[in-house]
Parts: structure tokens; sequence; C-alpha cells
């Protein structure tokens, strides 16, 4: 255990001094504060009058300002700090020479990725949850909003998924880090990996449903096929962990939604029971609804870890 | 008097892709000793070295280092056994005192002690006046002297040295081969040097071993090897002589 304090402590100290922290560190606390001003701008000139509106405080996270909530703007550029934080941890460390040096100390071989991978993650949770608390300061002083106790604890839920989220980015660069011996190459293969996962999935789910169950837009299409295409389309987007996480998030930070599920997979009895019933879902039944998206964030997080580490122990290392 | 046999190869064999790097290597060193360990360049004793550590794992055979078993101990091994890359590195954005204290926090040295014997250590070395600067505009020598801080902040009964002369310039270069002469007699430390600098080795060494593709092809003392090639006459030899030899022979 000794070993993996002594690498946690470096690294992380490392994290909260180098440039590139403080970079992307300005970077979120600017658009944090962009964001959330926007946003409460926005919520106070529609709430005013209005007697009660339920879990407004939640809003200043989900409500889309000018350009994007803050929900979207983690969901979109998160894996970003995690990629940076961990591209090059190990074959930085090969390049210098001080990776042989690190495994010839008396420890085990595993306290090297272990102690890496935990001051990242503890970087990671730092800086979301300064953000979150300065967003939620900045909202009290802008709009006078006060967070009740299930948005606290939606809050908090939201903080767990972020870290896990932006955690699976850490352990894909760490791994890249592991398997590149150039750094170049193995910040290029993030950033390519995340490009792909992010963005170009969800065009490639509309193609690959279209092939699969062709929608014809023009003439009159079974049922059974749109449901096909439909299904389709959300098996495929949700390969991406983006996806994964934005419908996990929104259905935790907004009580008002009820499914992830598009309109089209709905049965007719649920389409009644949305339009009928406008209150907001408890806490215990928010989570239920993501709940598999959760445990599969988790898991992604966690088998991307494991694979990194199971690579970093049989490696040979010379230098 | 007997000395404790330090480290202990057993038909120790590596292949890579069925290639041997080290091929059946037995040898012995033993307590109190400074062993020359030579051969060109990819005979293998890199990779013997890391197999004496534990951080790479023999294909055949075993060792025994202090007693224990490298592959099994790998940790208890590395805490009695300070080992110098050919190539060292340091955390070229900390000074030498910060680069020490993340070595001092690996081994579990506690903070109150360390800063007291990095002190020693830096003198020691002739860093005192270097201490507070980046490693990253240390000079060769400079690094390879902090890289000795380094090994001996955890008191090593052993050290494995490898190639540590490497592009010093003379005057560095006795500095180093003084250091380790001066480690071995005043605290009694076994030393494992890995040179192709032949006169220094000479110089320091109480036996030496020639590995050439693998192989260990004469261990002894320098005169004893240079009795064996040459015969008993007037002239004395050099190591250099006796190794170039062995090399024409191979």
């Amino acid at each position: 255990m000794q070993g993996i304090f002594a690498v946690f402590r470096k690294e992380f100290r490392d994290h909260f001094s180098s440039n590139r922290f403080v970079i992307l560190f300005a970077l979120i606390a600017m658009v944090s504060v962009i964001t959330c001003y926007m946003a409460g701008i926005h919520l106070k000139e529609n709430l005013e009058g209005l007697a009660t509106t339920k879990f407004p405080f939640l809003m200043l996270f989900s409500t889309p300002g000018a350009l994007f909530s803050m929900v979207q703007f983690v969901a979109f550029f998160g894996p970003l700090i995690g990629l940076v934080l961990g591209f090059d941890s190990i074959n930085r460390e090969r390049a210098h020479g001080t990776l042989i040096k690190l495994i010839s100390q008396p420890i085990y071989r595993d306290a090297v990725i272990n102690g890496k991978f935990l001051a990242g993650v503890a970087t990671i949770s730092i800086m979301l949850l300064s953000t979150v608390l300065v967003i939620s300061g900045l909202g009290m002083a802008f709009v006078g909003l006060v967070p009740g106790v299930e948005e606290v604890w939606r809050l908090f839920i939201y903080l767990i998924i972020s870290v896990f989220y932006i955690s699976f980015w850490l352990g894909v660069s760490i791994l890249f880090s592991i398997l590149f011996r150039s750094i170049a190459t193995s910040a290029l293969a993030s950033a390519a990996l995340w490009i792909f996962l992010s963005f170009f999935i969800s065009l490639g789910a509309d193609v690959v449903a279209n092939t699969v169950a062709p929608v014809d837009r023009q003439k009159e299409t079974k049922p059974e096929i749109v449901l096909k295409n439909a299904r389709v389309k959300e098996m495929v987007s949700l390969s991406s962990p983006m996806v994964l996480y934005s419908e996990a998030t929104a259905i935790i930070i907004d009580p008002m939604r009820k499914t992830t599920s598009s309109l089209v997979l709905m049965s007719p009895m649920e389409k009644l029971l949305a339009s009928r019933f406008q209150n907001p879902l408890p806490l215990a039944q928010s989570i239920i609804v993501v709940f598999p998206h959760m445990t599969a964030l988790i898991a992604i997080t966690l088998i991307c870890f494991a694979i990194s580490y199971m690579v970093f122990m049989v490696q040979e290392i010379r230098t | 008097m007997e000395n404790r046999t330090i480290i202990q190869t057993t038909n120790l064999t590596r292949r890579y892709n069925h290639l041997p790097a080290v091929d059946n290597l037995n040898f012995e060193v033993k307590e109190g000793e400074i062993f020359g360990f030579l051969g060109p360049n990819g005979a293998g004793k890199t990779t013997t070295l890391l197999m004496l550590l534990g951080l790479s794992r023999p294909s055949e055979g075993s060792s025994r280092v202090c007693g224990l078993d490298p592959l099994r101990k790998a940790k208890e091994v590395k805490r009695l056994v300070g080992y110098l890359p050919e190539n060292i590195g340091f955390y070229g954005d900390l000074d030498a005192v910060q680069n020490l204290e993340y070595v001092a926090d690996l081994n579990g040295l506690g903070r109150g002690i360390t800063s007291k014997k990095i002190e020693e250590l830096l003198e020691l070395v002739g860093l005192k006046q270097d201490a507070h600067k980046k490693v990253a505009a240390f000079s060769r020598g400079m690094k390879q002297r902090l890289g000795f801080a380094e090994l001996l902040i955890k008191d090593p009964e052993v050290l494995f040295l490898d190639e540590p002369t490497l592009g010093l310039d003379p005057d560095g270069a006795i500095r180093i081969i003084n250091l380790i002469g001066s480690l071995n007699r005043d605290r009694k430390i076994t030393v494992l040097i890995s040179s192709h600098n032949l006169y220094q080795v000479q110089k320091i060494s109480h036996r030496v071993g020639i590995m050439i593709k693998g192989k260990m092809v004469a261990e002894g003392s320098v005169e004893s090897l240079a009795e064996e090639k040459f015969g008993v006459n007037e002239k004395e030899y050099s190591l250099e002589e006796v190794y170039m030899k062995y090399f024409q022979e191979v």
C-alpha cells in the first residue's frame, strides 16, 4: 500500500502544479460561470411571477442558456479532461527512463498504475465538485434559488456518474499510454477514439438502422419496421459512452423526465401516462430508470482499467 | 574467511522468440566483492540483471539474491538491492532533493529521517550546492551521481550498476569509480558492475566474469584469467588483453 500512496501523492501534486491542469481548469471555470449566468438570467425571466416550480435549482444545470447547459457541456468536453490527464502517464516515464527506476524500487508493480489512476480520479473529482459548487453559489447569488434536500442528492448522484464517465476516458488514455511508446501516438489515438465514440456513433447509428430496417418517409412503412429501426438506432448509439452518460444524467438532473426511450418505442399506455401525469419522479424512481445506464458506465470504466492493468503487469520494462 | 554467497544463478536462461539472450548462466558473487560483469553489447548482461531483480521472468533456471528468490520475493529483493539502470532518468521538473524525496517515499522511509539523510547523501556524492537546482539542468555526470544518491537512500546491501561510467568525462568517471570503491570498503556493499571500460573495472574489481552470447565464458580474478590464457610468465597482462583473447575465441 505504501507504494500506491507514494505514487498517488507524486501524481496528485504533479496534476495540480502542471500547466495543462491550470489551462483546463480555467477553461472549465470560465464555461461554467458563463453557462450558469446565462441559465440564471433565463430562469429569472421565466420564473418571475410563478408561484411554484418543481426543482428550480436543478434547472441551473439543465437549462441551456445561449448554447448548451452545464450537463451537456460535461458530456461533450468532460472526456477531454480524462484524456489530457492520462495520455502520457506511462509512456512519458518510459521516455524519460524513470519507469525502470520506479519499478526497481521495493513496490509492487501495480502500485504504479493504481496510484496514477487514483490520482487522476481524485483530480477529476475535485475539479467537478468545485465546478458544481461554483455554479450552485453563483445560482444562489444571481437568482436567489436555494437547493432542497432532494436536489442536493440528485446533484451528488450526478457528480458520481460524471466522475465515472470522465474516469472511463482517463482509463482509455492510460491504456493507450501503455500500448504506445510515443506520446504523440497515444494522444492522437485517444482523441480519435473519443471523437469516434462521441460524435460519429450517432451518425453511424442512423446508417446502421436504415440498412437493417429501411424506413421510407414517402411511402407507408409497416409499424414493425419503424419499431425495429428505432430499436437498432438506440442499440447502436448506446455503445457510445457519451449517449449513456447524457441519458443517465438527463434523468437524474431533471425529475420531470420519466424515460430515456424515444416516443416511437413507447407503448400507447406509456404515452398516455406520460401526458396525463405531470408530476416529477421521486429520486428512487429516477435512479431505477437509468440504473442500466449507470451500471454500464461503471462497468466499462472498470473493464477499461482492468485491461490497462493486465497489459501493464505482463509487459517487459527495460527502460 | 568464507563469505556468504550474495548472488547465485543456476542454469538461468531467458529466450526471446526461442533465441536465447541468456543461456544456462551459472555464476556466484560473494559478500563484500566487487564483481566486474563484462561482455560485448547484447551479450545479455542487462537481461541478467533484470532477472536478478525479479523484473524479468527467466525461461528456465533460477537465481538467488541474498538467499531470496527474486521471482517470489521481488519486493524484498528490491529492498536490499539498488539498481542503477544504463540510462537513468529523473523528473526534470523537480530538483535534486525532490527527486530523492520521491524515491525515499517509494521506499517507505519517514519524512523526519529522510531530510537529514538526503543532505548527507548529496554531500557524499558532491551535489550539495546543486540540491535545489532542477534536474533538467544537470550534466550527465551530475545525474549519474544523483543516481547513486538515490540508490543509497535505502541503505542497500547490494548494488547492480549497469554501465555507471558510460558517457562520462575522465574526471567524472574516476569520481564514480572511486565512489564505488569507497562504498565497497566503508559500507561493505557488494557490487555487481557491468562496464565496457576495462581499465576501470580492473582497477576496482576483485573478480570478473566475461559473458559472451548469453554464456559466461570465464570467471575469476584478472590474474587467474590471465594465467589461464597466457600461462605464468613475467609480464603482467591487462584485463583488456585477456578480454580480447576470450572474445576472439568465441
